[in-house]
């Protein structure tokens, strides 16, 4: 199933909705990265709230992405890991190492804001 | 979603097998592995656990072996229960299993955390190869005592 992006002023928002096949994370992937350029966004967002398992191939991708992301310009936040997900993470020995995440949303949007206006500031 | 096609996860006796070809049925086995889970009364930390151990195996039979499958059942010893995830497949065989048990080795697009990762979150783990037969993941997790209605957070 193919995630449904939102464009909200400079930033992206991609809420996953259901359990995601290998194909449909790579898939995002693709889209985020191309609608990034397309929009000159600023920041994106990955709302994973729904996601029941990240195992290694989810973790991987989710980091290249976030890689690919921030070579156009625009940072990724990865918000809504389920705790039984963060701890399943942790024991498992992934991390999401070089991405920033937010509890959800709400702080999500809060922080790419915030580091907007740190951006603006300092240049 | 599981349940439906072809491909839908076969009962056989006190066991569900699911056949692994592609990525669709690696969130098909873990769907199933979660239910099982559930219906056992894992609490939702460990249930967690066994989707993500799931995910690992079958997508190393996915990344390396191309089909095989994942037979999920019931297991009881004395005075607990658990599940039972055994991945198997008639792919090339691991050379070195030593090797692919070592954090962060991976021949594949992997982290190299899928085996040793899976290890780690589950209660045993046993693993079989033979060079051009195949390979065999057999895994189990015990249901725990007395903390069993604890919730998780």
């Amino acid at each position: 199933m193919r995630v449904p992006i939102l464009k909200q002023g400079p930033f992206l928002i991609a809420s996953v909705q259901s359990a995601l096949t290998d194909e449909d994370l790579v898939q995002l992937r693709d889209d985020l990265t191309q609608m990034v350029g397309r929009h000159h966004s600023r920041g994106v967002i990955i709302d994973v709230t729904a996601l029941d398992v990240m195992d290694s191939f989810a973790a991987r991708t989710l980091r290249s992405m976030a890689a690919t992301i921030k070579l156009k310009g625009a940072h990724s936040i990865i918000v809504g890991i389920q705790p039984e997900v963060a701890f399943a993470m942790v024991q498992l020995g992934l991390s999401l190492t070089g991405v920033s995440t937010a509890l959800d949303l709400e702080d999500g949007l809060n922080l790419l804001s915030k580091q907007m206006k740190e951006n603006q500031n300092g240049g | 979603m599981a349940g439906n096609g072809a491909n839908a996860p076969v009962l056989s006796g006190n066991e569900i097998v699911i056949p692994i070809k592609s990525d669709v049925d690696v969130v098909i086995a873990r769907q199933e592995g979660r239910r099982l889970a559930s219906e056992l009364g894992f609490n939702a930390g460990d249930i967690t656990l066994i989707a993500t151990a799931i995910s690992e195996v079958a997508r190393n039979i996915v990344n390396y072996a191309i089909r095989g499958e994942i037979v999920l059942g019931i297991v009881e010893e004395l005075d607990k229960k658990g599940i039972s995830i055994i991945a198997q497949d008639n792919g090339p065989g691991i050379k070195d299993i030593a090797l692919a048990m070592q954090d962060g080795y991976s021949t594949s697009k992997g982290l190299g955390l899928g085996l040793p990762g899976s290890k780690r979150i589950v209660d045993e783990f046993e693993i079989a190869s033979e060079i051009g037969k195949g390979t065999v993941v057999r895994m189990k997790k015990w249901k725990r005592q007395n903390i069993n209605s604890r919730s998780w957070v």
